[in-house]
C-alpha cells in the first residue's frame, strides 16, 4: 500500500484513503456545444496511457474529500508530486527514469521540478 | 517409549515439564518448548514424510524455518487439519496430534515409491514432455493423475473455525530477525527513545546463538546476553518485541508484513486469535535475517539422518536432543567442525569428519584431532547406506579411488552459509555477487532499509556487533552507545556450492539440490543440455526452487550446477527473483477480520426491525437489505407479490424506501448547479414542488435518476437510486470542486440522516392526514410532485407528494431514528384503511405496470434518455448540460438505436426471462441475427397477464408488430406496445 | 385527534464490550452539523457557533461538549453532546455557507483504555501514535471496509464517527478488534 501525500491534508496518508480519477489537465469546455465530432472524442475518450510520467486525477474521498492531481510513473508507481486542483501543471524536467522511484519514494525537493508560476499556464 | 536421545545436562530445556504428543497414532513424550521435530528426535524418530515426486524416505534436514523436508499436517479436530506443517517451527503441546504426509498406506511401506525405481520416467520436465498428445486425454487422463500424484498434505474440507487478526502499526525501526545483530540494533536504536519494533519467527530469541556455543557477549554466553537483552528490551515503553512472528514480505515504502503465530502452540487457544498480521509502516527497516546453511550435493543425500550440521547442534545445545549415536560429518568448511566437537563433548561418538577440502589447516582441524576424531581430508562421501535411515557412508578421496564405508546413524553436512537476502531482495534492492565469497550480498539499496550481520556478509561476531549498533544508531538519532565485547571461537566463512565429486557430470545417481520438489544435480545439468539457459528457465523446467521452501537450502547449489554446465560464471547466469511470502502465509492470515459478519457491510434501514417483525422476506440490494415481499400465512412470492400489488391500486401500500441516497444541494447558485448536473430545466422550479431528474455522463448515457425536490431558492432534495448514492455524490463533487468552480454550492449526504416511508394508492392521504401537523395535504394544497416541511407524529418530516406506483402517493421523510416509530404509526392508520406493507419484489411490478424504468436495469450504460423514451425530460432551451454534447454524437443521433417498448406475449400467461434474446423472424439459422433484449418482466396482477420492457432496435416503429424470443425448448411470440401498461392516462397519479 | 409523539431509537442504544485491552462504548444521541463555510464567512460562523473552526487539517476546537472538527478545507462536523440545536445558532449568518442537520446520519463510539489505538489500528491504516495524532487531531479515515470520522478525545481515548447503517458493522469490528487487542 503506497502512502499518498494530500495537498490539503498536508500529510501522506495511506493509499486506502484515496480513488483514482483519471487523467489531469483535462478541461472541459465551457462551449460544450460548438466541440466539432474531433474535439470531442479527444475531449471524452482519447487518453494518453503513458509509459512513464502521467499527469492524473486522485480524490481524498475518505479523508478530506477533496480533488487533486498528481505527477506518477506509471512504471514505478512513484507519485512524484502531488498539487491542488486548478493548479497549474508543473513542469517536471528530470525524472531519473531509471530509478525503482515509487519504492525509493524521495521527496520531490530531490527532484529537478520547476513549478511555473500560477500566472503561467493553465 | 521414552526419550532416549534426550542427554542429560545438555540444552536449555526442563525436562521436569513433559508434554504428551501424537505422531501418526503412536504416542510420545517430550519436553515443554520442545519443537516436534526435536521431540521426535529425542525419540529416535527420524523418518517423518515422503518426498513429492519418488516418494523417498525423508528425515529433518534442519531445525528452522528453512525445512524442506519434514512436513507433516497438524490435526486439531476435523475442521482444524494444516498441511504442510514444518515440524522443525511446530511447538509441541499437551495433545498434539501430527501425521505424515504423501505416502500410502503408510509411511514405512509407501507404494508411491516406486516412483523412484522408475524415476528416468520422471525427470526434469517430465510433465511438459510426457503429456503432449494425444490432446483428448488431457482433461480425462493426465490432469486426473497428475493431480491425484501431485500435492503434499492435504487441506481441511470444514470451514475455518479459528479467527485471525490484524493490525496496521507504525514504528521509527522495524527489526526483522531476533539474532545477535537483530538484537544489538534494537538495543542501540531504542536507547534513544525511537519507536522500535523486533521480530523473529522462533520461539524465543538468539537466532544463531541457540546453538553456537563458542559465542560470548558482554562476558556472558552468547545465549545468556540474547536473553537478558530481550528482557531489557521488553521493559521499554518504546519497544515492541514479537516472537513466533515472520517477516514474509517486503512491500513499498517501507511496508513490511508480519504474520504472527498466536496460539499454534498452545493446547488450548481460547479465545485468541490463531494468527495476527502486521502491516507495518516503519522509518527505517533493519533486515538482520542471518543466513542459512546449506547441505552438501552428494548421491542419496535425502537419507533421514542426514541433516545440516548447524541442526544437530541446535537440537543439542538447545533442546538436549542427540540426533545419533555414532555421527559422521560431511563439510567444505570449518563450521561443522564445531558440531562434532558438541556432540563429542556430550558424549556422542564421532565416526569420522570427511572434509572436501584438501588441505584444511587452523585450531579447528588441530582440535578435532586432540579430540580424537579421525578427519579424512580431500576426501568425499559417495554415497549412503540404509533405507528408512542412513546407516552407513561410502568415503573416498576427491580424485577417485577404492571408497571405505563407514557406519553411522547420523550424517551431519554443511557446504557453508548462505546469506539470507530474501527481504532485501523483495524490497527492490539489487544483489550483488561477491567473488572472494562466492555468495550474494545486498548491493544496491532500493528503500530505507539496512541489512546488517550474517544477511550482510558480516562474518565475525565483533564485527556484526559493531555494525549492528552503528545500524540503531543511525537509524535514529545518530548518538553513540557503548557496545558490549563480543568473541567467539567460530569460524562460518568458507564452503562450495555444487555437486561434490561423486556426483559429477558423469555420475548416474541422486545427488539432491532440492528436497522439497525431487530435483537432482542431474536435472539441472539436463535441463541446460535441453536448452535452457537462464537460470529463470532452468528453474521453471526443472521446478528447482520452486517448493513452499523457495529454495532457500537449494537456490545456490542449483545456480552453482547451472553455472557449471553453461560454463559460465555464477553471476551472469543470474539469481531467480525472490517473492513474497518469505515462508507460506495462512489464508487465513490474510483474511483476517474479513469473514462472517465482517467480510462486508450489511446494511439495515432505521425500519429493518419492523418488516422483520411483520414477516418480510429479505433481498440483498448491494449492501442494503431491502424487504422483498411479505408473504402471509400459506403464501408463497408470487402470492405474496400478487396481493401487495393488487392491495396498493385498490387502497394503499406501504413501503420502506430509505435506501434511496439523498443529496442536499446548498447555495445561491444550487439551482444553476441543478441545471449542469441534469438534463432538466430548474431555474422555474418553484420551492415546494418537485421534478423527475436524470443525469447523464458527459457521453449522453443515462447515469441516475431520481426526484428532487426544490425545498427553498437554495436549496434542493436530491434524492438518486440506492445503488447510486455514493457514485452521484462523487460525480456531482467532480464537477464541483473541477469544472464548475465558480458556483456557490455545496453538497451533503443525507441519504442516512433521513429514513423514508413510501405511502401509496388511492387512499395514501385518509392514512397520512391524521398524523400530520402544518401540512396541508390536500391534493390542491399539495398536488402530486410536490414537498412541504412540516411535522408528521411530533417529529420534523420532508413530505414529498410523489409516486412510483403510478397512484397517489407520499414519501415521508423522517430523522432516522425516528423511522421506525412513525412506521407503526403510520401502519396502524394504514390498517384501517385496507392498506398493505410491500416490497421490493411489488414495487417493481407496480413501476413496470406504470412503464417507470430502473436505472441499471432498463439502463446498461449505453442507454440515452431517448432511447428510453424520455426525451420530454431534456430541456430544450438549456444551453449546457453535462452530456448536451455527448448526445449530439452521431451514433446516437442515428436511426436503428435500441428503444424501450412493451412487450405482450401473445399467450398472456407466458412471462418472459428477463435479458432473453429478440428476433424478427423465427426459424434463422443460427447465429440469428438479434434485435434487442427484455430487460423487466413479470406477472402483472392489475393487469391480468405477463407484462415486460425490452430495448429493441427502432423499437418505437415496431409497435403493434409481432417479434420472438427464441428460447432453448421453444419460441415465444410477443407484441411490441408502448411502455404504460395500467391506465395510461395517468389520472390516479393527481387522485 | 390526538396524535402520539415518536420516540427516538437510536441504533446499539446502550451497547458497550469491554476488554481487559479496550472498551468500545455506543456513545449517546447528540446533535450534529455537517457544515461546509468559505474562507471569508469562517469568522461569522465561529462566532454564532461559540466555538472557533479550526482551519489546519486534522484539528479540532472542543468547548462544553461542542466539538467542531475539520474534515476538510472548507468542511466540519460539528457535534453538540447535549443535542442543541446547532443549525438554529446559524440562523443569523446570511453569508453563504451550507449547514445540513446530520444528527441522525452519524452514530458515535467512545474507544477507550490502553488497547484503544490499537484497537482502532487492526482497521485504520493511519498512525495513531501521540506524535502524529495528538490528543484532539480528527481525520476522516477508513475502518476496515467503512468510512469513519475518527478524533482522538484523549490520551486513551477516541470517538469514532460512522455513518447509521454502518454501525453495526463498526461496532462487531471494534468489539472484535478490542477482543483481540495484542497484550
Amino acid at each position: 500500500m503506497l502512502l499518498i501525500r494530500c495537498p490539503y491534508c498536508e500529510e501522506e496518508r495511506p493509499e486506502l484513503e484515496f480513488r483514482h480519477a483519471g487523467e489531469a489537465h483535462i478541461a472541459r469546455s465551457s462551449e460544450m456545444t460548438e466541440l466539432s465530432d474531433d474535439e470531442f472524442e479527444k475531449f471524452f475518450f482519447v487518453r494518453q496511457n503513458p509509459k512513464g510520467l502521467i499527469f492524473e486525477r486522485w480524490r481524498h474521498i475518505h479523508g478530506c474529500g477533496r480533488f487533486f492531481n498528481a505527477a506518477r510513473d506509471t512504471v514505478t508507481d512513484k507519485f512524484h508530486l502531488t498539487y491542488k486542483a486548478g493548479e497549474p501543471k508543473p513542469e517536471i524536467t528530470l525524472m531519473a527514469p531509471a530509478e525503482p522511484a515509487a519504492w525509493a519514494n524521495r521527496e520531490p525537493s530531490e527532484l529537478n521540478v520547476d513549478m511555473p508560476s500560477k500566472e503561467g499556464g493553465r | 517409549m521414552t526419550e532416549t536421545f534426550r542427554m542429560a545436562g545438555a540444552g536449555r530445556l526442563t525436562p521436569a515439564k513433559a508434554v504428551r504428543f501424537s505422531f501418526d497414532g503412536t504416542s510420545y513424550q517430550g519436553v515443554a518448548g520442545d519443537t516436534l521435530a526435536s521431540a521426535l528426535l529425542a525419540n529416535g524418530v527420524h523418518l517423518v514424510g515422503r518426498s513429492f515426486k519418488y516418494h523417498r524416505p525423508r528425515g529433518f534436514l534442519s531445525a528452522g524455518a528453512e525445512e524442506p523436508n519434514a512436513l507433516v499436517g497438524v490435526h486439531r479436530d476435523a475442521a482444524r487439519r494444516t498441511p504442510n506443517v514444518r515440524a522443525t517451527v511446530q511447538e509441541i503441546y499437551d495433545g498434539l496430534s501430527a501425521v505424515s504426509q504423501n505416502r500410502w498406506p503408510s509411511l514405512a511401506y509407501d507404494i508411491g515409491e516406486a516412483n523412484d525405481l522408475g524415476s528416468p520416467f520422471f525427470s526434469a520436465g517430465f510433465y511438459y514432455k510426457t503429456f503432449m498428445w494425444p490432446k483428448a486425454a488431457w482433461d480425462k487422463v493426465y490432469e486426473p493423475f497428475i493431480r491425484r500424484a501431485a500435492g503434499l498434505g492435504v487441506a481441511p474440507d470444514e470451514p475455518d473455525p479459528d479467527h485471525y487478526s490484524s493490525l496496521y502499526a507504525h514504528c521509527d525501526v522495524l527489526v526483522l530477525g531476533g539474532g545477535a545483530a537483530g538484537i544489538a540494533t534494537a538495543t542501540a536504536a531504542a536507547a534513544s527513545g525511537a519507536r522500535v519494533i523486533l521480530c523473529d519467527e522462533q520461539a524465543e530469541f538468539g537466532g544463531a546463538l541457540r546453538f553456537e556455543t563458542g559465542a560470548r557477549i558482554d562476558g556472558k554466553p552468547g545465549w545468556d546476553w540474547a536473553q537478558a537483552s530481550v528482557a531489557n528490551l521488553k521493559g521499554r515503553e518504546n519497544v515492541r518485541v514479537l516472537t513466533r512472528t515472520t517477516a514474509f514480505g517486503y512491500y513499498a515504502q517501507n511496508l513490511v508484513g508480519l504474520v504472527e503465530r498466536v496460539s499454534d502452540h498452545l493446547a488450548t487457544p481460547g479465545d485468541q486469535p490463531r494468527e495476527r498480521l502486521w502491516q507495518v509502516r516503519a522509518g527505517k527497516v533493519v533486515i538482520a535475517t542471518g543466513a542459512i546453511e546449506r547441505h552438501m550435493v552428494f548421491a542419496d543425500n535425502d537419507r533421514p539422518g542426514v541433516m545440516l550440521a548447524s541442526a544437530a547442534r541446535t537440537y543439542l545445545n538447545h533442546y538436549g536432543v542427540a540426533v545419533g549415536r555414532n555421527v559422521g560429518i560431511f563439510t567444505a568448511n570449518d563450521s561443522a567442525y564445531a558440531a562434532a566437537f558438541d556432540l563429542k563433548k556430550a558424549g556422542v561418538q564421532i565416526a569420522a569428519i570427511v572434509d572436501l577440502r584438501d588441505d584444511p589447516r587452523g585450531a579447528v582441524i588441530e582440535e578435532a584431532r586432540g579430540l580424537g576424531i579421525e578427519v579424512l581430508t580431500g576426501h568425499t562421501v559417495t554415497k549412503t547406506g540404509g533405507r528408512l535411515r542412513v546407516s552407513s557412508i561410502a568415503v573416498a578421496p576427491n580424485a577417485g579411488g577404492a571408497a571405505r564405508v563407514i557406519p553411522v546413524d547420523a550424517l551431519l553436512m554443511s557446504s557453508g552459509w548462505t546469506p539470507s537476502v530474501h527481504l532485501f531482495s523483495q524490497s527492490r534492492g539489487k544483489v550483488a555477487f561477491d567473488d572472494a565469497t562466492q555468495r550474494f550480498l545486498p548491493g544496491q539499496y532500493a528503500q530505507d532499509c539496512v541489512s546488517i550481520g550474517a544477511c550482510n556478509g558480516t562474518d565475525t561476531l565483533d564485527a556484526v556487533i559493531e555494525e549492528a549498533y552503528a545500524a540503531g544508531e543511525n537509524a535514529v538519532s545518530g548518538t553513540k552507545v557503548l557496545r558490549p565485547a563480543a568473541t567467539t571461537s567460530e569460524n562460518w566463512t568458507g564452503g562450495m556450492l555444487g555437486a561434490a565429486p561423486g556426483a559429477g557430470p558423469d555420475d548416474t545417481v541422486k545427488a539432491f539440490v532440492d528436497f522439497q520438489n525431487d530435483v537432482t544435480a542431474k536435472d539441472l545439468r539436463q535441463a541446460v543440455r535441453e536448452g535452457m539457459r537462464s537460470i529463470e528457465h532452468v528453474k521453471r523446467f526443472t521446478t528447482n526452487g520452486m517448493a513452499t521452501d523457495q529454495g532457500k537450502t537449494s537456490n545456490m547449489h542449483g545456480l552453482a550446477i547451472a553455472a557449471e554446465t553453461l560454463g559460465k560464471p555464477i553471476p551472469e547466469v543470474g539469481l531467480t527473483t525472490f517473492r513474497a511470502p518469505y515462508t507460506p502465509v495462512t489464508f487465513g492470515a490474510i483474511v483476517g477480520h474479513s469473514r462472517g459478519s465482517l467480510f462486508d457491510p450489511t446494511r439495515r434501514t432505521a425500519m429493518h426491525g419492523f418488516a422483520e417483525k411483520n414477516g418480510a422476506v429479505f433481498e440483498d440490494v448491494g449492501q442494503w437489505k431491502r424487504a422483498w415481499y411479505f408473504p402471509q400465512a400459506g403464501e408463497d412470492m408470487h402470492q405474496a407479490v400478487a396481493r401487495e400489488t393488487k392491495n396498493v391500486r385498490r387502497s394503499a401500500g406501504i413501503f420502506d424506501a430509505s435506501t434511496l441516497g439523498k443529496i442536499e444541494i446548498v447555495g445561491p447558485d444550487a439551482a444553476q448547479f441543478m441545471e449542469l448536473l441534469y438534463t432538466n430545466p430548474w431555474a422555474k422550479l418553484e420551492p415546494g414542488r418537485c421534478r423527475y431528474g436524470i443525469m447523464l455522463r458527459e457521453d449522453g448515457f443515462i447515469y441516475d435518476d431520481g426526484v428532487v425536490g426544490r425545498l427553498a431558492d437554495d436549496r434542493f432534495h436530491v434524492t438518486t437510486t440506492t445503488g447510486g448514492a455514493a457514485r452521484v455524490m462523487n460525480h456531482m463533487e467532480d464537477y464541483l470542486q473541477t469544472e464548475f468552480t465558480h458556483l456557490k454550492v455545496y453538497l451533503t449526504s443525507i441519504s442516512e440522516q433521513w429514513a423514508v416511508i413510501a405511502v401509496q394508492g388511492p387512499k395514501s392521504r385518509e392514512i397520512i392526514a391524521p398524523l400530520v401537523e402544518g401540512i396541508d395535504v390536500s391534493d390542491a394544497a399539495l398536488p402530486h410532485m410536490s414537498v412541504r416541511e412540516g411535522k408528521i407524529c411530533g417529529v420534523p418530516t420532508r413530505l414529498f407528494r410523489m409516486s412510483f406506483t403510478g397512484e397517489r402517493g407520499f414519501e415521508i421523510n423522517v430523522p432516522a431514528d425516528y423511522g421506525e416509530a412513525v412506521m407503526e404509526a403510520v401502519w396502524a392508520e394504514a390498517r384501517k384503511h385496507d392498506a398493505c406493507l410491500y416490497g421490493t419484489e411489488a414495487m417493481h411490478v407496480l413501476r413496470a405496470e406504470k412503464g417507470y424504468i430502473i436505472v441499471g436495469q432498463e439502463t446498461d450504460g449505453t442507454v440515452t434518455p431517448n432511447d428510453a423514451g424520455l426525451d420530454w425530460a431534456i430541456g430544450k432551451k438549456k444551453t449546457d448540460f453535462v452530456g448536451i454534447r455527448g448526445l449530439r454524437r452521431p451514433d446516437l443521433v442515428s436511426g436503428g438505436r435500441k428503444q424501450l417498448v412493451g412487450l405482450k406475449t401473445v399467450d398472456p400467461n407466458v412471462v418472459l426471462e428477463e435479458g432473453a434474446q429478440i428476433v424478427a423472424t423465427p426459424g434463422q439459422p443460427m447465429p440469428m441475427k438479434m434485435i434487442g433484449h427484455v430487460t423487466s418482466s413479470y406477472w402483472s396482477p392489475n393487469c391480468g397477464r405477463s407484462i415486460a420492457l425490452a430495448l429493441v432496435v427502432d423499437g418505437r416503429d415496431k409497435i403493434g408488430e409481432r417479434l420472438f424470443v427464441p428460447m432453448p425448448d421453444r419460441v415465444i411470440e410477443v407484441e411490441v406496445t408502448g411502455t404504460v401498461f395500467f391506465e395510461e392516462s395517468g389520472e390516479r397519479l393527481n387522485g | 385527534m390526538t396524535v402520539s409523539q415518536a420516540t427516538r431509537r437510536p441504533i446499539l442504544a446502550g451497547r458497550q464490550t469491554t476488554t481487559p485491552n479496550a472498551t468500545v462504548t455506543v456513545a449517546p444521541p447528540a446533535s450534529r452539523l455537517s457544515l461546509r463555510v468559505p474562507a471569508g464567512t469562517v469568522a461569522a460562523v465561529s462566532k454564532a457557533l461559540g466555538i472557533e473552526l479550526p482551519t489546519r487539517p486534522k484539528a479540532s476546537a472542543s468547548a462544553n461538549g461542542r466539538h467542531a472538527l475539520w474534515l476538510g478545507p472548507d468542511e466540519w462536523l460539528v457535534i453538540d453532546e447535549s443535542g442543541a440545536d446547532l443549525a438554529g445558532l446559524l440562523g443569523s449568518v446570511a453569508d453563504f455557507h451550507s449547514a445540513v442537520d446530520v444528527s441522525h446520519r452519524n452514530v458515535g463510539f467512545i474507544v477507550s483504555g490502553t488497547g484503544a489505538a490499537m484497537t482502532i489500528n487492526a482497521g485504520c491504516p493511519q498512525d495513531l501514535s501521540l506524535a502524529a495524532f495528538p490528543v484532539g487531531a480528527v481525520s476522516r479515515t477508513i475502518l476496515h471496509k467503512i468510512e469513519i470520522v475518527l478524533y482522538r478525545t484523549g490520551e486513551a481515548e477516541f470517538r469514532v464517527e460512522c455513518w447509521r447503517s454502518f454501525a453495526d458493522y463498526a461496532f462487531t469490528f471494534l468489539s472484535a478488534a478490542a477482543r483481540d487487542g495484542s497484550s
